[in-house]
């Protein structure tokens, strides 16, 4: 499963650290960082976190 | 479950909410009918931008449309069609034009409107905005392109969203409110004076403590009179005086709608089976704090109360037990005001204690903590985003802990 990040549209809210925190993560000067290819046992929790982006920034492929 | 085949689950509510929850139902292994009714005329689409980014640049609402969940299942949205009255002992739903839905089960989703001033103010002016659907904001954004003299009534997240964006466009702000700090209520007066200043630092006035007793229009400039015998004139007056939930359409049914649908843990409304409430409309207990009902208007709320309201109407419909673990989700909540970001977690509106744990609130990062009765209830990353996962983290756990103190959320 690839996850893309729209860096463009992203504005670092963390709404998908809290639900997919193996994932994604805010770095120290708060900017958002993600694992772009995941195994299937993550799905539902990137699922979780792509709905609870507030600016959608978030596209999950495959 | 093919004896669900032929029955139907009306969602009332084409929002967050709705869309989670009816995305829920169709994934949840319902296989009758899904119709969704939505007053709205868009997709569902996402707000917190429209007084933020989008009050900037204009709303575009294909770019605010929620990407995911729009195709679940075999869900009918029925866009620009507002129910206005229900009937639960008969199982119908009256829309606007007349026809009327039944339904097996039934979702109440239909969020908020911005309050409206006392009815004993005078509004004649009439001619103020609010900011809740993507055409207020459309209409915002236009009046805002002249850098007109803005007055904001409402000093909540809302009302300091509006003003931080007005005053980053050039405008002269003004923000007239009841309280004595802004976002007092929320967050108390300690963090709301420190916001006040970073606002007062880009050219804001504030004008608290004082009550709204009329707004009236001279040519083309309206005249906000306060209740101290001072006015503030404005080119643009918003109204952000909170929200009212919109649960008109189920009155006469039993149901306390007493600021919102009250509901029970499990988001079952009344005592009618077959129907729950999602997201801002809902009022429910949350055992993380106590048995009182409240309702949360937060971004995670809609979609923490989509899942527990379909997994009890699904089982409920089926007549089957529902799922026991109760029903406890942290509320949170972010503002973004200039480049000073606020995040909350838990209910710190609750506390009765306040202290600033690690930090400085004038200097604009801190983290505070909210305690009820020494027990931490809730916590706020005033600019230090990076904070905020493990700020989150130590309340849940220490939410979650059966002992009384927590030392430290460091």
């Amino acid at each position: 499963m690839k996850i893309s990040v729209d860096m463009n549209v992203c504005q670092n809210y963390g709404q998908c650290v809290f639900a997919a925190p193996e994932v994604f993560d805010l770095d120290d000067a708060g900017g958002l960082v993600y694992q772009p290819t995941v195994g299937d046992t993550a799905r539902g929790e990137v699922e979780a976190a792509a709905m609870a982006c507030p600016v959608q920034a978030i596209t999950i492929e495959g | 479950m093919a004896s669900t085949r032929d029955r139907r689950i009306v969602v009332v509510g084409g929002s967050l909410g709705g869309l989670r929850v009816t995305e829920a139902i169709a994934t949840g292994g319902w296989e009758g009918e899904i119709v969704v009714v939505s007053a709205e005329t868009h997709a569902p689409y996402t707000r917190p931008p429209l007084s933020k980014t989008a009050l900037v640049t204009g709303p575009d609402p294909d770019a605010l449309a929620f990407k995911h969940g729009l195709e679940a299942g075999r869900a009918q949205w029925r866009f620009g069609a507002r129910a206005v009255a229900a009937d639960l002992a008969g199982r119908t739903v009256t829309l606007a034009d007349g026809s009327t839905l039944g339904y097996d089960g039934l979702v109440a989703a239909t969020g908020v409107r911005p309050r409206q001033l006392p009815a004993g103010v005078d509004r004649t002016g009439g001619a103020t905005h609010v900011i809740r659907t993507v055409e207020d904001c459309r209409a915002l954004h236009g009046a805002l392109r002249s850098h007109p003299r803005v007055v904001v009534l409402g000093a909540g997240f809302i009302g300091c969203e509006v003003a931080a964006t007005a005053a980053g466009l050039g405008c002269r702000v003004t923000v007239v409110a009841l309280d004595e700090a802004p976002m007092l209520r929320p967050l108390g007066r300690a963090v709301g004076d420190a916001v006040r200043t970073r606002h007062e630092q880009e050219g804001v006035e504030f004008r608290l403590g004082s009550a709204v007793s009329s707004v009236r229009t001279e040519g083309r400039v309206h005249i906000v009179e306060l209740d101290d015998g001072t006015s503030v004139a404005g080119d643009v007056v918003v109204q952000s005086v909170g929200s009212s939930p919109c649960v008109e359409w189920l009155a006469d049914n039993g149901l306390d709608l007493t600021d919102g649908i009250e509901t029970d843990n499990r988001m079952r409304a009344g005592s009618v089976p077959g129907v729950v409430a999602v997201g801002d409309v809902a009022r429910f207990p949350n055992p993380l704090f106590d048995d009182v009902p409240r309702r949360v208007e937060h971004w995670q709320m809609p979609l923490d109360t989509a899942r527990r309201a379909a997994s009890t109407l699904l089982g409920d419909l089926a007549g089957a037990d529902t799922d026991p673990a109760p029903f406890t989700p942290l509320p949170s909540f972010w503002s973004d005001q200039y480049e000073l970001r606020l995040q909350s977690f838990g209910a710190p509106g609750l506390a009765d204690r306040i202290d600033v744990l690690e930090g400085d609130l004038a200097e604009h990062a801190a983290v505070v903590g909210y305690f009820r009765d020494n027990r931490l209830v809730g916590a706020l990353a005033l600019g230090l985003p990076r904070r905020a996962v493990a700020v989150r983290r130590k309340l849940l756990a220490s939410l979650s802990d059966p002992a009384p103190m927590c030392p430290s959320l460091t």
